[in-house]
């Protein structure tokens, strides 16, 4: 028993798997929670998307301050919401299909991402920490942006909570009661944005849609209830994150690829469970 | 003066009702107005005319069905009546304002137009229908839920107010919308082929129901491929292939030119009385269009 204690608490004397922990729990809690939405709105392309098309937004940022990290939240931030608020409105008024058009984007800003890091001499090991994440290298300044802009986001998707279910569910419904329709897809799709911009350096860029999508779909097998999902993502990506970085410090993996694979773990016990009981 | 209105409220106010109505503040803008008012209505989709130059009334607590084959826009008449579509030109009035001025509209989809693997109960799903009605920012209070079970219960689905939605039968999930329209306290009800995919006694037990929403003085329009039930419970019938081809009661308006006329070659006369309809429901009805 003292020996499965030493295991959880020896790495927890390191500051930074401290900040780490807290870090992916909070990345974690937001991501399940939009991602939700995300899932039964079957936005899971435009999340991953997203994602991809901030890259020229960090790469410029990252040029400009010459290497340094800290503003990088900013204009991740930044790009994104433009990002997410101009596919919206490509994939509505675009005569070639939504997911075509979003196709198109997103690998041409991606690959703009690529070349302008590309212009930096250590490029391959930049660009690696922005499509794979390190949370290990998160500073505190950074876990209070986390916590600041993640908590808005949930204060937000609490308030509206009924408008989105709403809309989610029957947009004929949502507008013929007269809900501001256009008003608050645009807010959902920013408050994608801004999860996407808090969980940059958690999981990067390429991993992203995992965090949004895997405990959301999850929890969706396992529950019959919005409010029930939401909560039993928002667990299973904490316990994710928690259980990924010990793998990460024990076996030495990539932290970002260590939480998505045991959330995905996580998802086939689920996906396994569900066809036992089925039967 | 009482208006159904959402969060859009102000703008109800341009269209405020003839002073005779202030006087009656708790009869839900009772006028002499009809209460949907449809004058030359045209919708065309990339070229096709889906309906057009469409005019007519209804009057409080009547109800009616729409016929006509397939693609003869039912649904594209349904939903610019709802409001979520616009016509290309002409006007649709509901107690005197416009169709999304006002939120006493029920609308209820097609049953293959829902994801019935959302995960809300049917309880929850009444209660959306009051998300305009609480407003922003607000939760549902215990009066909302006195609403959502007494809306259940008029449709005698209160047993099922927990369930899952994909547990439901055709007929229940009909019941369940219809009951969200009563918690919206929706007075026109429009209905895209409610009878569609159900068993006889399902259907049965529907237009039931809908005979006895006219004691709440809830209009209802309902779009259908059945003629002879068409002609059993509604008090008009609309003929619709595009154009509007007849409205009126039952006898007028089902009789062989009529039918001829909207359905062409594929109705036949039998013995100069009966006719067979040899298109006969279903699936992809209309134009599909997304909003």
């Amino acid at each position: 028993m003292t020996m499965f204690i030493d295991l959880l608490s020896s790495p927890l004397q390191y500051e930074f798997m401290q900040r780490g922990m807290i870090a992916s729990v909070l990345v974690g809690i937001v991501c399940a929670i939009v991602g939700t939405y995300v899932v039964l709105r079957g936005m899971a392309f435009f999340g991953d998307a997203l994602a991809h098309t901030i890259l020229p937004g960090i790469a410029l940022g990252y040029l400009v301050s010459g290497g340094a990290r800290d503003t990088l939240f900013w204009w991740a931030l930044g790009t994104s919401i433009a990002a997410a608020l101009g596919i919206g409105a490509i994939s509505k008024n675009s005569q070639i299909k939504e997911d075509t058009a979003i196709g198109i984007i997103f690998a041409g800003m991606f690959a703009l991402g690529i070349a302008l890091i590309s212009t930096v001499r250590s490029y391959a090991v930049d660009l690696s920490h922005f499509l794979f994440g390190d949370v290990l290298s998160v500073s505190t300044r950074s876990l209070w942006l986390i916590l600041i802009f993640g908590g808005i986001v949930l204060l937000i998707v609490f308030a509206f909570y009924k408008e989105f279910t709403t809309l989610s569910f029957d947009p004929v419904l949502a507008t013929t009661l007269r809900l501001p329709v256009g008003l608050l897809n645009n807010l959902l799709l920013t408050l994608i944005a801004v999860t996407v911009a808090v969980s940059l350096q958690t999981v990067g860029v390429a991993l992203m849609v995992a965090m949004l999508v895997t405990p959301a779909a999850t929890a969706y097998l396992l529950t019959h209830r919005l409010s029930h999902m939401m909560i039993l993502a928002a667990g299973l990506a904490s316990l994710a994150g928690v259980v990924g970085l010990y793998l990460s410090f024990y076996l030495s993996i990539a932290s970002g690829a260590a939480i998505v694979l045991t959330a995905t773990l996580f998802f086939l016990i689920a996906f396994g469970w569900k066809q036992i009981t089925q039967k | 003066m009482i208006f159904c209105s959402g969060w859009q409220l102000p703008s109800t106010t341009e269209y405020a009702l003839p002073t005779e109505i202030n006087m009656y503040p708790n009869t839900h803008h009772q006028t002499n107005q009809p209460v949907l008012d449809v004058s030359h209505v045209t919708v065309r989709y990339n070229g096709h005319v889906a309906l057009e130059d469409i005019s007519f009334n209804l009057h409080e607590g009547e109800r009616i069905a729409i016929v006509g084959p397939n693609g003869a826009g039912k649904s594209t008449l349904i939903k610019v009546v709802a409001g979520v579509l616009q016509p290309q030109s002409g006007e649709v009035n509901i107690f005197g304002s416009r169709p999304h001025e006002h939120v006493c509209i029920g609308y209820i989809p097609q049953r293959s137009q829902v994801d019935w693997s959302f995960p809300v109960s049917v309880a929850d799903v009444v209660m959306m229908g009051r998300s305009a009605k609480l407003g922003p920012l607000n939760w549902p209070h215990k009066k909302d839920w006195e609403v959502v079970h007494h809306a259940l219960e008029t449709v005698e689905i209160s047993n099922l107010a927990a369930r899952q939605i994909s547990q439901l039968s055709g007929g229940q999930q009909q019941r369940m919308f219809i009951a969200r329209a009563l918690a919206q306290e929706a007075e026109l009800m429009l209905m895209d082929e409610p009878l569609t995919g159900l068993d006889t006694p399902s259907q049965e037990g529907l237009l039931n129901l809908l005979d006895r929403l006219k004691t709440e003085k809830v209009t209802v329009m309902v779009a259908t491929h059945d003629l002879d039930q068409a002609a059993s419970h509604f008090d008009r019938i609309m003929l619709l292939n595009h154009r509007l081809i007849a409205f009126g009661n039952p006898d007028e308006v089902l009789h062989t030119d009529n039918l001829l006329n909207a359905y062409g070659g594929r109705v036949k006369p039998v013995d100069g009385q009966t006719i067979l309809s040899m298109d006969d429901c279903c699936g992809e009805d209309e134009y599909d269009h997304v909003h």
